[in-house]
C-alpha cells in the first residue's frame, strides 16, 4: 500500500486514493477544503480549485516535485508522495485568491439566506478569506427562475460547483436541468421553465455546498441554528431511510440527508422521506445528531 | 528558401487532387506502407518536429506514449480549431493545400496504428471544412483513403467535423469533449489522451502544422528535416504576420531567422507601415507575453533575436517570450498598449469556458479593471491589482487558458507600466478611443516622460 | 409548428451519421444544430432544440447546454443577413472599431439588434482567423476582407436590393453547412 507524507504527517492508504482522501484520513478538519468535490458522486472534482495542494516529492521512484499546484481530490496518492497542505505558504496564498475570486460576484447575503449556518462557503470564507474586497465592480445577478416547489433556485449564490448536475445524473432517473452559457455568464437551469420533478431530486438541496439550491419547505422558516438536528429512520421502499430532523419543539421544519464528518451526504434519502414525512410520527428518532463542536449550529445548543 | 508545408501554393490547381499529385503529392503513402510503423515514429522522432499548435512538444516523442497495448480502437485527431488571435497559417494551408493535411493524417495514421481519424474545423471556418471535405472525397475515389489503401492491408476512415464558435475546444481535450457533441470543457488531467482521449480511448491529438509536416519527414527522413533550422528548433515554421507591417500574411520560415529581418525583409513583413517606428510585439499568438521593440530585436544580453523556440524564450518571461503558435502581432508606434491589453483580456474573458473558478472570475475582474484603467476611471493601485489578479489565475486552472489569459497582461504592466501610470495620471487625455493613437509622436513622448519620471 | 428536416436534409443527416462511430451518435450533434439552424428560420428555437434531442436520442438539456456554449448558434431570431465583425486585438489594430462604429451607423442598429427592416443584425465577434488581412467579418459562409468604408457601403446597398455578391464557387455537394440566409453556399 503506498505511504504519503501531507504535512509531515505519514498515512498509508489504498492504491487510487486521493490526496483529499489520504487527507481525510489523516484529519477530516486539516484536509483541504473542498467546494465541488464530492465523495459520493462520481467525477466531481477539480474546478473549484481551492484543495490545491503542493506537491514536493512524486513518488519514491520520482523524487521531482511538481511543477505546479495540483487539486488533491484529483490527484491521485504515490508510494512515497511528499505533500504540503497547510504548511505552505503558497498553497494558502493560492487559496486566499481562489476564495477571494468565488466572491466577487458571490452577492455575501447570509443574513437573508438559509444556508447561513451551515453553508461551505461562509466556512472557507471564515477561514481562508480575507476581510475585506478589493472588487469593487457590479456583482453578477440573474433573473430569478423557479425550479418547481420543492427547490428554490439562488443562481447569484451558486459557485458553479456542478455537483447537482452529477447528482441528477447518478441519483435521479435522468437529468432536467444543467449549466447553460458559458464562462462567467454560466448558469445552473433548465433553459425554459421546468420544475424539478423526481424522486431523488432533493439530494439536489444536501450536495449543493452553498445557498443556491435550499429547501423551499424549509424557507424562512428558521435559522439553522435555533433548530435542533435530530438522527431518525423510517421504513422506506425507495430510499434507506436515514435522515437527519430538523426540530423546533415537536414539530419537523425540515429533513436532510445525513452528513459524514467533511459534511457530505453519501446516503441518499427519496423526496418522500424528505419533504413528505414531515412529522415526528414517521420516523423512529435515534438521538441528537453529531454536529462539528466548531459549528455554529453546536454552539447554540440547540436553543428550542 | 525552404517550402516544405507550403511548397507549390502559387499553382491554384493545388488545391484539387490532380494538381497535387502533380507536385508529387501523396508518395509518402507508397513509401509508408513499406515501412513498419514503428520505424516512421522514429523517422518523426529524428526529425525534431515539435508541435505546432502551441506549446512545442515533440511530435515522435508524443506519439510514442500512446498507449498501443490496450485493446480499444486508437485515434488520431487534427486540431483545425485555430482561435489564438494573430493565428491563420493553419486556415490558410487547409484552404490552399488541403490534401497536404489529408496526406500527413494518412501517413501519420498509419504510423500510429489508426483506423479512423478526425479533422476538427472551426465551426467560423465553414468553407475551409467544404475543400477539406472535397479533398478527402477525392482521396477516397483515388484510393488513398478507405479500405486497404494502395492494395495494403492499411485501412484508413477520415471525418471532417465542424465545431460551432468556441476558443477553447482549441485546447485538445475540450477539442475531444467537443468532439463527441459536448460542451467543451478541458479535461481534467491526468488521464492524458494518449492513454484515454476520444470516447475514452488512445488518442493523438496534433496540430495541422505538425501533421503537414509529417509527409515530408517520411519521404526525406527524419535526419533532413532536423537539418533544417537550428538545434532543436528543427524545420520550418508559418508564422502569420499581422498589424501595423506592409506585408501582412503567412510566410513559411527556415528556424533560426533572425527576428529582424524577418520583420524588415522585403521578403516577409516588409518594415512597419507607413514608416513608423516598431514600438512592440506579440511574437506567437495573443497568449505569450509582450515585448517591446527593443527586447524583440535583440535579448536582453544582446544577441540578436532569432525565429526559434529557444532564442525567443531567451531570458524566462523577464525579458523573453515564446514561438507559440506563431502568431505574430506588430504594433507600431501609434499603439495603445493599454487598449491593446484590455482588448485582449475581453477576448480571454469572453473565451472562458467558466469550468474553473480561478479562469471563470478572474478574467472578467482583470478586463473590469483594465477598462477602467483604459477609460481614464483608473487608479495606481489599480495598477498592481491587475498584476495580482493575473498571479491568482496564472498555475492554477484547470487547462492553459488561464495561463494565456494572466501572462499577455502581466507583461503588458512588466514592460509597459509607464503607459498604464499614465493612463492613470492622465485621465482626460486618454478618454476618446483613438488617444495616444492619433497624436501618436506628441503623446508617445508624454508617456517616455512618464515612464522617465518615476 | 413543429419543425421537421426536409426528405433531402434527412438523408444528409444519415450520411452525417455514418461519418462517426455507429454508437457515438452524439458526435454529430454540433454539425446536426447547423443544419437545424440553416432550415428553422437562423436560429435555434426550443422546439428545434428539442426536435434535434430526440433525433439523436438525447434528453433536451443535453441539447440546451451545448447549444448554449457555442457563439455560432443563435438562441433568438436574427436579421436575415448577419454581418459578424471580428473585434480581436490584430483587426482592432487596423481599425476594427472604427468600421463596427460605421457598419452600426449605416445600418442603423445597436449591436446584436436587427434591423427595422428585418435585413441586419451586426455582431461583434473575436478573432476568426483572417488577422493578416484586417478589419474582416464573416457573412453567412464567407469571409468579407480587408473592410473598408466604401466596401461596406457596397456590400449592404447590394444587399438591400437583393443582389448576390461575388463568391468563390465551393464545392458542391456538402452536408457541413451553417445558416447564411440568401447566401448559402456561399
Ligand atoms: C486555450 C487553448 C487554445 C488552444 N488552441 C489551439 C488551436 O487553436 N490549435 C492548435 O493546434 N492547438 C491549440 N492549443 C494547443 C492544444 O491544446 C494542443 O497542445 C495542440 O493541439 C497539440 O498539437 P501539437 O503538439 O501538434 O502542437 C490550444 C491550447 C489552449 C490551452
Ligand atoms: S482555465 Fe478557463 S478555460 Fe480552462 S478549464 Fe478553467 S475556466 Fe475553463
Ligand atoms: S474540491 Fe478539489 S477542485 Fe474543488
Ligand atoms: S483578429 Fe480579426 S481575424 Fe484575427
Amino acid at each position: 500500500m503506498p505511504k504519503i507524507t501531507i504535512d509531515s504527517i505519514e498515512v498509508e492508504v489504498v492504491q487510487g486514493t486521493t490526496i483529499m482522501d489520504a487527507a481525510r484520513q489523516i484529519d477530516p478538519h486539516t484536509a483541504p477544503p473542498a467546494m465541488c468535490y464530492h465523495s459520493g458522486l462520481n467525477g466531481s472534482g477539480g474546478k473549484c480549485r481551492t484543495c490545491l495542494v503542493k506537491v514536493v516529492q512524486t513518488s519514491e521512484t520520482n523524487p521531482r516535485p511538481m511543477p505546479k499546484l495540483v487539486p488533491a481530490c484529483r490527484t491521485l496518492v504515490e508510494d512515497g508522495m511528499k505533500v504540503e497542505n497547510n504548511s505552505s505558504p503558497e498553497v494558502i496564498s493560492a487559496r486566499k485568491g481562489i476564495v477571494e475570486l468565488l466572491l466577487i460576484n458571490h452577492p455575501l447575503d447570509c443574513p437573508v439566506c438559509d444556508q447561513a449556518g451551515e453553508c461551505d462557503l461562509q466556512n472557507l470564507t471564515f477561514q481562508h478569506g480575507a476581510e475585506t474586497t478589493r472588487y469593487t465592480e457590479d456583482r453578477r445577478r440573474y433573473p430569478t427562475k423557479s425550479l418547481g416547489n420543492l427547490i428554490q433556485l439562488h443562481m447569484n449564490r451558486c459557485i458553479l460547483c456542478f455537483r447537482c448536475v452529477y447528482a441528477a445524473d447518478q441519483l435521479t432517473d435522468g437529468r432536467d436541468h444543467g449549466v447553460l452559457n458559458r464562462g462567467d455568464a454560466s448558469e445552473i437551469g433548465t433553459y425554459i421553465e421546468k420544475s424539478i420533478d423526481n424522486d431523488f431530486s432533493g439530494n439536489l438541496i444536501d450536495v449543493c455546498p452553498v445557498g443556491a439550491l435550499t429547501d423551499k419547505t424549509f424557507r424562512f422558516k428558521s435559522r439553522v441554528w435555533f433548530t435542533k438536528p435530530v438522527y431518525a429512520h423510517r421504513q422506506c421502499e425507495t430510499c434507506c431511510g436515514k435522515g437527519v430532523l430538523w426540530l423546533k419543539g415537536h414539530e419537523v421544519l425540515r429533513i436532510t440527508g445525513r452528513r459524514n464528518a467533511v459534511g457530505e451526504v453519501t446516503e441518499f434519502i427519496c423526496n418522500t422521506c424528505r419533504f413528505e414525512s414531515k412529522s415526528l410520527h414517521h420516523w423512529e428518532v435515534e438521538g441528537p445528531a453529531p454536529i462539528d463542536q466548531r459549528s455554529v449550529i453546536s454552539q447554540n445548543h440547540y436553543t428550542s | 528558401m525552404v517550402k516544405l508545408l507550403l511548397d507549390g501554393i502559387e499553382d491554384p490547381s493545388i488545391r484539387y487532387l490532380n494538381g497535387y499529385r502533380a507536385h508529387g503529392g501523396y508518395q509518402s503513402i507508397e513509401k509508408a506502407i513499406t515501412m513498419s510503423p514503428l520505424d516512421i515514429v522514429e523517422e518523426v522522432k529524428k526529425s525534431g518536429l515539435r508541435g505546432r499548435g502551441g506549446a512545442g512538444f515533440s511530435t515522435g516523442m508524443k506519439w510514442s506514449f500512446l498507449d498501443r497495448k490496450s485493446d480499444k480502437p486508437r485515434y488520431l485527431v487534427c486540431n483545425a480549431d485555430e482561435s489564438e488571435p494573430g493565428t491563420f497559417k493553419d486556415r490558410y494551408l487547409m484552404e490552399k493545400i488541403p490534401h497536404r493535411l489529408i496526406e500527413g493524417m494518412i501517413v501519420s495514421s498509419y504510423a500510429l496504428g489508426v483506423r479512423h481519424a478526425f479533422i476538427y474545423v472551426r465551426g467560423e471556418l465553414i468553407w475551409v471544412a467544404k475543400h477539406l471535405e472535397h479533398a478527402v472525397g477525392e482521396a477516397y475515389s483515388a484510393g488513398y483513403l478507405g479500405n486497404h489503401i494502395l492494395g495494403s492491408n492499411f485501412s484508413l476512415d477520415l471525418t471532417i467535423h465542424v465545431g460551432a464558435g468556441a476558443y477553447i475546444c482549441g485546447e485538445e481535450s475540450a477539442l475531444l469533449e467537443s468532439l463527441e457533441g459536448k460542451r467543451g470543457y478541458p479535461r481534467i488531467k491526468p488521464p492524458f489522451p494518449a492513454v484515454s482521449g476520444l470516447y475514452g480511448c488512445p488518442t493523438v491529438i496534433n496540430n495541422v502544422e505538425s501533421i503537414a509536416a509529417v509527409p515530408w519527414i517520411v519521404t526525406h527522413g527524419g535526419d533532413a528535416y532536423s537539418k533544417i533550422g537550428v538545434d532543436k528548433s528543427t524545420g520550418t515554421k508559418l508564422i502569420s504576420a499581422s498589424g501595423h507591417i506592409n506585408r501582412p500574411g503567412v510566410y513559411e520560415i527556415e528556424l533560426g531567422l533572425p527576428v529582424e529581418e524577418f520583420i524588415y525583409s522585403e521578403s516577409y513583413c516588409g518594415g512597419i507601415k507607413n514608416g513608423r517606428a516598431l514600438k512592440a510585439v506579440i511574437a506567437g499568438g495573443s497568449s505569450v507575453p509582450i515585448l517591446p521593440a527593443e527586447l524583440i530585436l535583440k535579448t536582453a544580453s544582446g544577441q540578436p533575436r532569432l525565429m526559434t523556440y529557444e532564442s525567443l524564450n531567451d531570458g524566462g518571461f523577464t525579458s523573453g517570450t515564446m514561438l507559440g503558435s506563431g502568431g505574430f502581432i506588430v504594433m507600431d508606434d501609434t499603439t495603445c498598449i493599454v487598449r491593446n491589453t484590455w482588448n485582449l483580456a475581453r477576448f480571454y474573458h469572453h473565451e472562458s469556458c467558466g469550468q474553473c473558478s480561478p479562469c471563470r472570475e478572474g478574467t472578467g475582474w482583470m478586463e473590469k479593471i483594465l477598462h477602467r484603467i483604459e477609460h481614464g476611471h483608473g487608479t495606481q493601485a489599480d495598477i498592481d491589482l491587475l498584476v495580482d489578479v493575473s498571479k491568482k489565475i496564472e498555475g492554477n486552472t484547470i487547462c492553459a487558458l488561464g495561463d494565456a489569459a494572466a501572462w499577455p497582461v502581466a507583461s503588458a504592466v512588466r514592460h509597459f507600466r509607464h503607459e498604464f501610470e499614465f493612463h492613470v495620471r492622465h485621465p482626460d487625455q486618454v478618454t476618446a478611443p483613438n488617444h495616444v493613437a492619433n497624436a501618436a509622436a506628441y503623446k508617445y513622448e508624454e508617456i517616455t516622460h512618464a515612464k522617465n519620471n518615476d | 409548428m413543429n419543425p421537421t428536416f426536409s426528405e433531402s436534409t434527412l438523408s444528409n443527416i444519415n450520411r452525417l451519421l455514418s461519418r462517426y462511430p455507429a454508437d457515438k451518435r452524439k458526435s454529430a450533434l454540433l454539425p446536426l444544430l447547423h443544419m437545424a439552424q440553416a432550415e428553422f428560420g437562423g436560429y435555434l428555437s426550443p422546439e428545434t432544440m428539442d426536435y434535434v434531442a430526440q433525433l439523436l436520442t438525447l434528453r433536451p438539456i443535453e441539447v440546451y447546454e451545448v447549444a448554449s456554449f457555442y457563439t455560432m448558434f443563435h438562441k433568438q431570431p436574427t436579421g436575415k443577413y448577419v454581418l459578424e465583425v471580428c473585434r480581436t486585438g490584430p483587426c482592432a489594430l487596423n481599425g476594427a472599431e472604427s468600421i463596427i462604429d460605421y457598419i452600426t451607423r449605416k445600418i442603423g442598429v445597436t449591436i446584436n439588434e436587427i434591423s427595422s427592416d428585418g435585413l441586419f443584425t451586426v455582431k461583434e465577434v473575436e478573432c476568426l482567423a483572417s488577422c493578416g488581412t484586417a478589419p474582416m467579418m464573416q457573412l453567412g459562409e464567407r469571409y468579407i476582407e480587408n473592410l473598408t468604408e466604401q466596401k461596406i457601403d457596397d456590400i449592404i446597398d447590394r444587399l438591400k436590393h437583393g443582389e448576390r455578391l461575388d463568391i468563390e464557387p465551393n464545392p458542391e455537394n456538402s452536408i457541413l453547412f451553417r445558416s447564411c440566409q440568401g447566401q448559402s453556399n456561399g
